[in-house]
């Protein structure tokens, strides 16, 4: 019987630039079923996270109920954590994030945590730019009660539970998102780390409300044949946008691209994401060329991937309501009391 | 690179470190595991059949297995594999219930064995229960070759020597003990043996031919004229101050020795830099935890003898400098010469070959350094009947090597004699692949990997150990000791086994590993594929297991490095395209032993 895993590693595993190892971003063992799409992500997560060289307690990763919101524990051990009620991680994270505002924000949500129970949640996080990076684990069923279709499961598609093809059209979270205004709106798959580990550092250095609506195959309950989120079909049907490389700083290009096919785009805090589009006319920092290229690859029945639209100059809910830059937490009471002579003068000011 | 191709029985078998390393093959993993359930009887069996001598081996292996353990490359220490085969042998019940019987349908065909070493004793064992009458000649009143000579008894007693040698004579060997074959001509080739088989060992001791040698006479003994002389008891005693010369484990064996026979002033001198030292780390340890110095860079230059007496020996100073090629130079420091009292001297540089007693006109030819010319895979002579092997062959080994030979040699007099060709018909290894899987998370091994230290051996009271060279000095693991130990081991012969056909690339196994063995990628040349893994491949002696092409056009490889076989890969495997399956090796024989 094996829940423990070994506590060796690899003798040569390398450092980040805080001086950890890959192991210092891993979680538990996980608990989902064997070959759960999630457990690719947790893996890319903790390789972004690595790779990105953040300490580990400035993130905070919160969630909210579902197989997909188990998984925070099989990330960041050694970050904070809240696992908060169906659907309310966005509020959640809204208050941390009002409170302390130098953490990096992790929220982990799935379909049903999202599309249903959560929905409204969700549009207000994204109305007001809240500054989080939001993956869906998108399996297109609720796993954890045995799998019924969620909000997400394509028209059309057969879920192994049920017997006949889903009757209504799915709630495409990539696009709802860019109707919500959001200023960061990536969607991958969970197959794809090559895709998803620079989507995740993107995000990460991203301010504002970034989604990433990644496809994540269900294999107990929906990676059969008539499924659209199966392993097979998912990668039959995939469309990349572009490739992209994450770039923490300002490093000179050397290979060159044919004009036009290359784009860099500078984030706020100088680095940048630098893609090499795969379709011809994508631009991810137009809002109208991104919404026609999503509703394009629908009718098309193409499951588009990749970064789909950025807003590198982007206002998160702190500059947009202009709080204190200190985070709330850290004021004391010197900051937050003006003292008795300041009551004397508002309070002669009434006279 | 190309699919690793995992029906070739050579693939797996190096994946088994400690059995590849080891050069009788013997299934080490597989006899742990036995240990670990308390079956001694059958994991002594399991290395009977491989190795012949384990309650032996069990204390003297030189244990190439140990260095080569994979625990080593992800743990400070390896597995203690040869203290467990020690308590596979202490523990044994009746092991005679499965060896071959006596008597055997005789084939008709008369062999003779020179020498009752670990080789020849390999050979008989092996050849005994195909029907051929075997005559194994010894100058000593007892079979066991250099193990009883060489080794002291505070190492291996001598009941424990006697037992093993004994199962094989008993298997209808016709001995001619205290029988020095003078002549091979004469004494073996006159009489109509079918075929003869040399396992003499390396028997001469080297001299040191230096300023007052001569005049030294009594007092300077050679080491293992001194260390057989002890053993046989023809020598009990030794002066109180004592310099041995040398630095291997004839040397710590004659160093403890001589503390065991009234030396309390014992000294190793070698002449080249400690970590050069040819002994194994543990008996340097075990030399130097009795109080015994070793003394580094110094020459030995000169005996000083006065009176007719030995009073002690002068050495030089040097340094060791290594060239960019690694060759070492010893260069003299130019610090005055030492001058070392003693009362005696041993001198333990080394063993030559010696056949004065094979006549030139045999068809026997001999080479370089004096050694038989021979055929590295079948220990066939010039001369076609006769067969050399242990430390006859190719100069001084070990007994696991000389037990290989025998193996090796039994296999080529075996076919010889049934007038099959000894290159080509060699049998190939038996091997075999069995699913270990009985539940989800559930495996027929102990697939959990425990952390803990490797577990030292406790030691006899030095206070008592002194005193009789007879005393064992290593105790052995208790049951508790040795399943602790067996626990530590990473039942590397349990394979990962991967079926690409099955694998729905869900990154499952890539995302468990605990090691980062596994990565899918886009194919390339191995020294590419290497820079491009989970993470750093520098071992290049550890090979990459390669699949076929998989949906995506990408490819697994699997760096076998550091793998610890834990099972995680096929646990969170959805398709089984993972399987845990053991891979038993096992080194075909002249014929069925067990």
């Amino acid at each position: 019987m094996t829940y423990l895993k070994p506590s060796f590693r690899h003798p040569a595993l390398p450092k980040n630039k805080v001086g950890f190892t890959k192991v210092d971003y891993e979680g538990a063992i996980s608990t989902l079923c064997a070959g759960c799409g999630h457990d690719s992500i947790s893996g890319a997560i903790v390789q972004a996270c690595f790779e990105l060289s953040i300490e580990p307690h400035k993130i905070a990763k919160i969630s909210g109920i579902g197989c997909s919101s188990k998984t925070p524990t099989y990330f960041l051990n050694n970050s904070h954590g809240f696992n908060s009620v169906h659907g309310r991680m966005p509020s959640i994270t809204t208050g941390a994030n009002m409170a302390n505002r130098d953490l990096i924000y992790l929220g982990i949500s799935g379909d049903g945590d999202t599309a249903s129970i959560g929905m409204g949640q969700f549009v207000h996080a994204m109305r007001r730019n809240l500054n989080l990076v939001y993956i869906v684990m998108n399996n297109g069923c609720y796993g954890l009660t045995k799998g019924q279709d969620s909000a997400t499961a394509d028209f059309g598609s057969v879920s192994k539970a049920g017997k006949s093809p889903s009757p209504f059209p799915a709630i495409d979270l990539a696009g709802l998102a860019m109707e919500m205004g959001v200023t960061f709106a990536a969607r991958s798959f969970s197959g794809d780390k090559q895709q998803l580990i620079p989507l995740i550092k993107a995000a990460m250095s991203h301010t504002g409300f970034a989604i990433i609506d990644c496809i994540s195959p269900c294999v107990t309950f929906n990676n059969n044949q008539g499924s659209t989120k199966s392993y097979d079909f998912v990668r039959d049907h995939i469309e990349a946008t572009s490739e992209l490389d994450f770039v923490p700083e300002r490093k000179e290009i050397t290979v060159q691209y044919e004009e036009g096919r290359t784009i860099n785009v500078t984030l706020h805090d100088g680095s940048f994401v630098h893609l090499r589009k795969l379709a011809p006319n994508w631009d991810p920092t137009n809002r109208r060329i991104a919404m026609d290229g999503l509703q394009q690859a629908k009718n098309k029945g193409e499951i588009i991937t990749g970064l789909i639209y950025i807003d590198p100059d982007s206002k998160c809910l702190h500059e947009i309501l202009d709080t204190v830059k200190t985070p709330l937490n850290s004021l004391k009471e010197a900051d937050l009391c003006p003292g008795s002579e300041a009551l004397e003068v508002i309070n002669a000011g009434m006279r | 690179m190309k699919p690793t191709n995992i029906a070739d029985p050579e693939y797996f078998h190096k994946v088994v470190d400690c059995q590849y390393a080891c050069p009788a093959h013997t299934p080490v993993p597989e006899y742990i595991r036995l240990i670990a359930a308390g079956k001694y009887t059958e994991a002594y069996m399991v290395n009977w059949e491989s190795n012949v001598f384990p309650g032996v081996l069990g204390r003297t292996c030189d244990r190439p297995c140990e260095p080569a353990c994979r625990r080593g490359r992800v743990d400070e220490e390896p597995v203690a594999i040869c203290r467990l085969k020690r308590v596979a042998a202490d523990n044994k019940g009746d092991v005679l219930q499965y060896m071959p019987k006596v008597p055997f349908k005789s084939n008709g065909k008369k062999i003779a064995l020179i020498g009752a070493g670990p080789a020849s004793l390999t050979v008989a064992r092996d050849l005994a229960p195909l029907g051929y009458e075997i005559h194994l000649y010894d100058e000593w009143h007892k079979g066991g070759g250099m193990m009883r000579s060489q080794i002291p008894s505070f190492r291996l007693p001598e009941e424990v020597l006697d037992e093993e040698v004994n199962f094989v004579i008993d298997l209808g060997i016709h001995t001619h003990f205290n029988h020095f074959v003078s002549s091979m001509k004469e004494e073996i080739l006159s009489k109509g043996y079918d075929a003869v088989f040399v396992g003499t060992g390396a028997p001469r001791g080297r001299d040191l031919e230096l300023p007052g040698r001569k005049d030294a006479g009594s007092n300077v003994h050679i080491g293992v004229e001194f260390l057989a002389n002890i053993a046989f008891e023809h020598k009990d005693k030794i002066g109180k101050k004592v310099i041995v010369l040398g630095g291997g484990n004839t040397a710590m064996d004659c160093c403890r020795t001589s503390r065991r026979l009234g030396g309390d002033d014992v000294k190793v001198i070698v002449r080249s830099p400690f970590k050069d030292m040819k002994a194994s780390a543990w008996e340097i340890e075990d030399a130097q935890g009795e109080d015994i110095p070793i003394m580094n860079n110094m020459p030995p230059k000169e005996f000083v003898v006065e009176n007719g007496t030995l009073k002690g020996m002068i050495f030089g100073k040097i340094k060791a400098e290594y060239d960019h090629l690694g060759k070492r130079n010893l260069i003299p420091t130019g610090e005055p010469d030492v001058f070392v009292k003693a009362d005696d001297v041993i001198i333990a540089i080394g063993q030559d070959n010696a056949f004065p007693w094979i006549e030139k006109d045999l068809g026997i030819e001999f080479g370089k350094w004096n050694l038989p010319v021979l055929d590295r895979l079948t220990f066939q002579s010039t001369n076609p009947k006769v067969f050399f092997g242990g430390d006859a062959a190719f100069g001084p080994e070990n007994i696991i090597t000389a037990a290989a030979h025998g193996h090796q040699a039994a296999i080529s007099i075996h076919l010889f004699l049934e007038n099959k060709d000894i290159q080509k018909e060699r049998p190939a290894p038996t091997t075999n692949l069995y699913r270990q899987k009985m539940g989800i998370h559930e495996w027929m091994y102990d697939s959990p990997v425990v952390n803990d230290d490797r577990y030292k051996v406790t030691h006899e009271e030095k206070s008592v150990t002194l005193k009789n060279r007879k005393v064992e000095v290593e105790l052995g693991f208790t049951h508790l000791e040795g399943f602790k130990e067996a626990q530590r081991c990473l039942n590397c012969d349990v394979q990962t086994v991967f079926n690409t056909s099955r694998c729905i690339e869900c990154d499952a196994c890539v995302d468990i590993c605990p090691t980062d063995c596994i990565t899918f990628t886009i194919n390339g040349d191995e020294e590419d594929l290497r820079t491009r893994l989970s993470a750093p491949s520098n071992d290049l002696t550890q090979d990459l297991f390669v699949s076929d092409l998989l949906p995506t056009s990408r490819i697994m490889v699997k760096d076998e490095d550091v793998c610890l076989h834990c099972g995680l890969c096929a646990e969170r495997c959805p398709t089984a395209a993972w399987d845990m399956q053991k891979y038993l090796y096992s080194v075909t024989k002249a014929g069925q032993i067990l």
